[in-house]
């Protein structure tokens, strides 16, 4: 009953996110400053992170073929897990702690101390006003990133294999290369596009219905985190299944 | 001028509001006073349709609000202004910001002219040289001030004060009465200010609508308000050792 009811009141929630916004305008703006709060300043984290997991994966797949399978399949195997899933669903889910919390503290705190009273009696469509912008600057942004993610791992993985003496660069290259298949960063794209928009939205619907005070505040972050990642693997299972068989 | 007729709220069970009437004049500052959880809040939140009313009509003028469609609303909505209890600045705006956004949101001034008009109520509220400072930044006094300022910024027609001087010390407390009171008179706006501060409803409340329970159980002015009779109304307005002092020298007269 209660997993029903926050499915109806998810969805009606959406369809007020998504109405048209008051002012043009405004709403550009909003979406620029949300670009900057969700793209700009996760660039330095998601590229540590597939910097390190990139190098990672790299010398896990050398220890564990070196000798009886091909060098080259090393380079092969970091793009296979930075295309296919550690950028597309790793760094959504690592996005979903940063942004996410983030959201629904803000709009949370905003909640609570009768900000989004005042937009409401003001005539402000406060769903519409708060959430639209970072769905947008979500969806614009996230594909970026997981580009980034994806090139600084593959080079990441490289580097590590010419300075430890792991495989040469000319057997990474052809690894990187063989059978590649561009759809596989289309389907990452798709992927990271749904998974945007389940972080943003999953965790403003926690933030906005924070009822209470600084607790409920923590506790709806915390909750944004947990539903946005579980909500992203079970739709990871569910595109995957439909792009990828 | 605002009128409620009739209206009932519950949560649950639990029945808040029974069918308050009530008519509050433009021009003046008209009181909601009662002790907690008399339903003040709930009331003022039904009027300006924060909640939904379970019963009962709230008219803005000849505008049955409670009939009104969510974008009918919209429009009666631009032309309240509301200062809430804990100020609700936006805290990722500055203070100038704050004031400007209902222009920026519903006016057609270009932005030299919302400007011009945001520092016009922020110098009314005597806080020119606070227009670049964060709300966090800024005194609770200040706060209410800008939260003022921001509240008329759009010339409204009706202004809701919810507890404007709660946490505030007794000259700031006075110095936010003077201001809606005179902001009321040069406006002409249908005030409605929500309190239990007695000092605020005897100096500046014009009607006051005193709630026991849900239902309206006194209403007058502040000329009668030391002497209404009701024995629930008395030891409200009573509770304080100040004002049975002043009681007892008034009845030594």
């Amino acid at each position: 009953m209660g997993l029903l009811f926050h499915i109806g009141r998810y969805f009606a929630f959406m369809g007020s996110a998504l109405r048209r916004p008051q002012r043009a305008r405004v709403f550009f703006q909003s979406t620029l400053v949300e670009l900057e709060a969700i793209g700009v300043q996760s660039v330095g984290i998601v590229a540590l992170l597939s910097l390190f997991m990139g190098a990672v994966i790299a010398i896990q797949t050398a220890h564990q073929v070196s000798g009886w399978i091909p060098a080259y399949t090393v380079g092969f195997t970091v793009r296979q897990t930075m295309i296919l899933e550690f950028a597309p669903t790793i760094i959504p889910v690592i996005l979903s702690g940063k942004v996410g919390s983030n959201i629904a503290s803000q709009i949370g705190t905003m909640q609570v101390t009768e900000q989004i009273d005042a937009l409401e009696v003001m005539g402000v469509r406060s769903i519409s006003y708060l959430v639209l912008p970072k769905l947008f600057a979500a969806l614009l942004i996230f594909p970026f990133l997981v580009v980034i993610s994806m090139v600084l791992g593959i080079g990441a993985g490289a580097w590590v294999c010419n300075t430890a003496d792991l495989s040469s660069f000319a057997d990474y290259k052809y690894g990187i290369q063989m059978d590649f298949s561009a759809f596989d960063v289309t389907y990452a794209l798709i992927k990271t596009c749904v998974f945007s928009l389940i972080i943003t939205s999953v965790s403003a619907y926690h933030g906005f219905y924070t009822a209470g005070g600084a607790r409920e505040v923590g506790r709806s972050s915390t909750k944004a985190v947990v539903y946005s990642v579980v909500i992203v693997m079970v739709a990871n299972l569910v595109i995957t299944q439909l792009l990828l068989t | 001028m605002i009128r409620v007729q009739g209206v009932g709220k519950s949560f649950g069970e639990k029945k808040v509001l029974h069918g308050i009437d009530a008519a509050f004049d433009a021009g003046a500052v008209n009181f909601i006073i009662g002790r907690s959880g008399s339903g003040k809040s709930v009331l003022t939140k039904c009027m300006v349709g924060l909640l939904e009313v379970d019963g009962g009509t709230v008219h803005f003028g000849s505008d049955d609000f409670t009939a009104m469609r969510f974008k009918e609303r919209e429009v009666v909505r631009r032309r309240i202004g509301m200062l809430f209890q804990g100020g609700a600045l936006f805290d990722s705006m500055t203070v100038l910001e704050n004031v400007e956004f209902p222009l920026r949101m519903f006016s057609e001034m270009d932005a030299d002219e919302r400007m011009e008009r945001a520092m016009e109520c922020l110098r009314r509220v005597e806080l020119e040289g606070a227009e670049h400072r964060f709300p966090a930044e800024i005194s609770g006094g200040m706060q209410k001030r800008v939260a003022l300022a921001r509240a008329i910024v759009g010339r409204p027609k009706y202004l809701f004060c919810d507890e404007p001087n709660s946490g505030l010390d007794p000259q700031t407390a006075i110095v936010i009465d003077n201001l809606i009171r005179d902001l009321t008179q040069e406006y002409g706006t249908t005030t409605v200010v929500i309190s239990h501060d007695m000092n605020s409803v005897i100096e500046i409340g014009d009607n006051i609508h005193f709630l026991h329970n849900g239902r309206v159980a006194w209403c007058g002015d502040r000329s009668e308000i030391l002497n209404s009779g009701v024995e629930v109304l008395d030891s409200f307005v009573y509770a304080s050792d100040l004002m049975r002092d002043i009681r007892t020298k008034l009845q030594g007269k």
